[in-house]
């Protein structure tokens, strides 16, 4: 492998930047360059919300330094890339500029989806993405919103409702499926945060869409009309029906594309020497089982970029999820997962144990084959330790294993209340079997809060 | 609730404003009386000549009496440097108990009632303030606006409040004399505990304390669903009031000496001074104990106790220092610096300091047990340098001043030689770390936004590396702030305490030789 070969990858978020780190480590000479029209610094997209309700300032979501690139020789090129010529191997910028690459890495990510709804084009209307929709929403907020309304119950959703929560803007959230984030969470789980939306005066509707967006003769939002032929009015429409790779610069090109780019396991396009990572990458085929074959999650970006850096450094490696793993944060309540729990299981075939603390808003959910072994948790309120579950569901443990190790899992800090004797003594109660449950030492019960 | 909050901050100011205009109040007039019961011996015959020309005159500030005071006492002074007396000059300096016993003033005559208008009203004010907050909201993190606000951003409220405090230590540390009403409001309250009538340095625990204890109510509502960080204040809060303020005057009161129990060389840096020493040697079987009480703390608590649970056994749960940063800067715990840079000039400075307190301790050690032989008065000079730089300009002027524009550690950072020692244990030989939750971190940077140590907590986390770093206080803010569960502030085997992952847990595709 020629090691003076040039290596531009398109994009850079955290799939693009984690290639272009891992790629360095392991190859000293390669040069490397990171183009991004969005931002020339790498930022984390999900702390985007942050900047919105003054807990950081942009720059503070910058994970490195400006001088990291230059002391890691990473370039950065500012700009769009308006198209590629694959057979010259150039990239095209609308500046008028032109790079050319040996290799290229499509990182570009996803845009929010839009469905063709009339008058999602509105001012007012928008979705919340990158930096550029932070800094629309700022300006789309500034002045005069009494209400908002917020299409798609999903995670960006939610954090588009706190957002406005801190402008003391009120939301009228509508959810097409009959709770927030059903097509993901179980049904208890789903109510619980639902609950807890209420708790912060957030208007949920279930089993409601978006018809028609309503202009105002500025062709600006006045209203949106349901398709229960409800009119509420409101200024602002956030649209959170979920994203999709951002690739229409690459459709009707010689490079194969479906929903996203199509990839190989080892992230290689029908073009030699191109490759696609993080969301806007579409597997031929899902990764794993209860994978799907477009990924869009941070950490699983993450993990393509960290395996295409070994594969354009000339590992033989293929890229091999491990346990599935996942997180958000519902307004104050953390929620984790870890393995397989889908929305809706067969009863037959899979056995479920919930617990819910009585005050409602902890919660914590194992699923368990018909063995008894486990699947995947679900936790919610309550912090459990990754690597815990990583090695049980991997290793295929009972279920009573799992839980009679619990205080080993527990991730919340020192002093709160011990969740995990309650789940013990519950599952004890509902599934038998050789547990101990633990009890609280003196230090606990002298200073510890209570379950 | 507005209202009882907006009346909140109408009280503080109400009771900042008397605070403030308080040195502005009465007149000054100083008799020969006076001047002899306020000096010394060896200076009352000259002391009382020398201000003669004041006797009987009324000053009507502060200032024209100071003016007057220090015009006398330096054209004698300056005669005598002149002419080469030095054993003539009169080092001491008088001008604090001579303005506080030659004012007459209405807060020395109603102590009470002005320490009500001043500590008072502003105590109340901040309680109405605190109390209320985030009474209606669900138990969460309230960083809601911090970015936004002038007082927390290096606004202009910021700048006026660090500027307010330079200000306030400048006057305590080096012209007490001119808050000589501020300490009359006090009076009482110090005959009370100790018996004494009160110094500027009483005057300021009083504060201090009561800062904490107002601002300690205010982690609690915003902390208000995390034990961790209620414990922690309300253990700051204890050791602050119960051993910082009212067993050192208490002793007093039992004509014991002087002494805060949680107070550890070298932070508390005149612990051997030979001054000291004597003290504690000459006062009886307490004083001993004092004595070995404080080596047992540098020589066996220090590493015991942070081998088991890391330095924030003192920084963040003892300290007074630290119980002032986190309480009463807790709210600008974000404007620490996190840079590299700034890094590398915390490790020179801090250890610089370590280094020069230890020579200094030990240089006064050696010349004490040498009957001053060894370098005579050189470690008196040594002694007044450490204090006026490190002690009073470090400690005090910046380390609280700069809260508004570095963050509330800027001193347990990079001055207080005591969190040095601690640091290093803590770094080399310690069960501590801050866990990172396997491949759960999103770089979001709040952890690292937080740290009040300017530690870049997310460099970690994002590796799914532990944190191990000589500084970390165990404030434990990082943790709360973590919107996905990724820290985890814990005691544990030292094994793989500093870990090295190359692959993020949750990725097979590349194997790691183990």
């Amino acid at each position: 492998m020629s090691s003076n070969r040039h290596v531009v990858i398109i994009g850079n978020g955290i799939a693009g930047v984690t290639c272009a780190r891992q790629l360095r480590k392991l190859d000293d000479s390669v040069r490397i360059t990171l183009v991004s029209g969005e931002s020339r610094y790498f930022f984390s997209r999900t702390a985007l919300m942050y900047v919105f309700m003054g807990h950081m300032k942009f720059e503070h979501t910058q994970p490195y330094e400006n001088w990291f690139w230059e002391k890691n020789r990473i370039e950065l090129k500012e700009g769009w890339v308006k198209s590629i010529d694959f057979s010259a191997k150039n990239l095209h910028f609308k500046s008028g500029e032109n790079l050319s690459y040996d290799e290229l890495v499509i990182a570009t990510g996803s845009k929010p989806n839009k469905f063709g709804w009339p008058g999602e084009d509105l001012q007012g209307v928008q979705g919340l993405y990158s930096k550029q929709d932070l800094e629309l929403m700022e300006e789309n907020t500034s002045v005069g919103v009494q209400r908002a309304v917020i299409v798609g119950g999903g995670l960006i959703g939610i954090e588009m409702a706190e957002m406005l929560a801190y402008k003391k803007i009120p939301v009228t959230f509508l959810v097409r499926e009959s709770g927030f984030w059903r097509n993901v969470l179980p049904k208890e789980e789903s109510e619980l945060v639902g609950r807890h939306m209420l708790e912060h005066h957030i208007d949920l509707r279930l089993n409601e869409e978006l018809d028609e967006i309503l202009a105002d003769p500025n062709a600006r939002v006045q209203a949106v009309r349901t398709k229960s032929g409800e009119i509420i009015p409101c200024q602002f429409v956030g649209l959170t029906a979920g994203v999709t790779p951002n690739i229409d610069f690459l459709r009707k090109t010689q490079l194969v594309v479906n929903r996203g780019v199509k990839v190989d396991f080892g992230f290689r396009t029908n073009i030699a020497n191109v490759y696609s990572i993080g969301d806007c990458a579409e597997f031929h085929e899902a990764p794993a089982a209860h994978r799907k074959p477009v990924e869009q999650v941070w950490y699983t970006g993450r993990m393509h970029g960290e395996t295409l850096g070994y594969i354009l450094a000339g590992k033989k490696v293929t890229y091999q999820p491990g346990v599935w793993f996942n997180s958000a944060k519902f307004l104050d309540i953390e929620y984790q997962t870890y393995g397989t729990v889908p929305a809706k299981w067969e009863e037959d075939k899979i056995s479920s144990f919930y617990w819910e603390h009585a005050g409602g808003k902890v919660a914590f959910r194992m699923l368990m084959d018909l063995e008894g072994r486990i699947l995947g948790v679900n936790n919610l309120g309550l912090r459990l330790r990754h690597e815990f579950f990583d090695q049980a569901i991997r290793e295929k443990w009972e279920g009573s294993k799992a839980i009679a190790k619990l205080d080993k899992a527990n991730f919340d800090p020192e002093f709160f209340a011990p969740y995990f004797m309650e789940i013990q003594q519950a599952f004890k109660s509902q599934f038998g079997g050789d547990i101990k449950v633990f009890r609280k030492t003196f230090i606990q019960k002298l200073f510890g809060a209570s379950v | 609730m507005k209202l009882i909050q907006r009346l909140g901050i109408l009280l503080f100011l109400v009771g900042l404003t008397v605070f403030t205009v308080m040195p502005f109040l009465g007149s000054y007039t100083l008799t020969k009386e006076l001047v002899l019961t306020n000096t010394k011996d060896i200076h009352q015959e000259r002391m009382s000549k020398i201000l003669a020309p004041m006797y009987g005159e009324t000053y009507w500030s502060n200032f024209s009496f100071i003016a007057a005071f220090n015009d006398n006492f330096d054209s004698n002074n300056d005669v005598l440097k002149a002419e080469s007396k030095w054993e003539e000059v009169i080092w001491d300096d008088y001008s604090f108990a001579l303005a506080k016993s030659s004012i007459s003033s209405p807060v020395r005559d109603n102590p009470w009632l002005f320490f009500g208008l001043s500590i008072g009203f502003a105590v109340l004010g901040g309680l109405f303030y605190n109390l209320p907050n985030h009474r209606d909201e669900p138990a969460g993190i309230k960083n809601n606006g911090i970015f936004h606000s002038s007082m927390k951003n290096r606004g202009w409220m910021g700048m006026v409040t660090g500027a307010y405090l330079i200000v306030f230590y400048i006057i305590l540390y080096w012209f007490p004399a001119y808050i000589v009403n501020q300490v009359w409001m006090v009076n009482p309250l110090s005959m009370i505990l100790s018996g004494n009538s009160a110094s500027q340095w009483f005057l300021y625990g009083t504060i201090y304390t009561l800062a904490i204890a107002v601002m300690g109510v205010r982690m609690f509502r915003k902390y208000k669903g995390n034990r961790y960080q209620q414990l922690r204040t309300a253990s700051v809060m204890f050791f602050q009031t119960a051993f910082a303020f009212l067993i050192p005057e208490i002793l007093v009161l039992l004509n014991q000496p002087y002494y805060d129990f949680k107070n550890i060389w070298p932070l508390d840096y005149d612990f051997f001074y030979d001054y000291q020493v004597e003290t504690f040697i000459s006062a009886g079987g307490v004083g001993m104990f004092m004595l070995i009480w404080g080596i047992l703390l540098i020589s066996i608590a220090v590493p015991v106790f942070t081998y088991f649970f890391g330095k924030r056994w003192y920084c963040s749960w003892v300290c007074g220092c630290g119980g002032l940063a986190e309480t009463v800067g807790d709210p600008y715990r974000q404007l620490s610096n996190k840079s590299l840079k700034a890094w590398k000039y915390e490790r020179v400075i801090v250890h610089s300091v370590l280094v020069l307190a230890v020579v200094m301790t030990g240089l006064t050690i050696a010349n004490y047990f040498s009957g001053f032989a060894l370098l005579g008065n050189v470690t008196n000079q040594l002694h007044s340098f450490y204090g006026f730089a490190i002690g009073s300009v470090f400690a005090g002027v910046v380390g609280t001043g700069f809260y508004p524009f570095m963050g509330n550690r800027v001193w347990c950072r990079f001055g207080c030689p005591l969190a040095a020692y601690l640091g290093i244990v803590q770094r080399f030989k310690s069960r501590f770390r801050i866990t990172t939750n396997g491949g759960q971190c999103i770089s979001c940077g709040n952890c690292s936004t937080y740290c009040e140590m300017g530690i870049d907590v997310r460099w970690y986390a994002q590796r799914g590396q532990q944190i191990v770093r000589a500084s970390c206080v165990g404030c434990g803010v990082c943790s709360a702030v973590c919107p996905r569960g990724v820290l985890k502030l814990e005691n544990g085997p030292e094994e793989n305490r500093v870990n090295e992952m190359p692959i993020i847990i949750g990725n097979d595709s590349i194997k790691v030789k183990a």
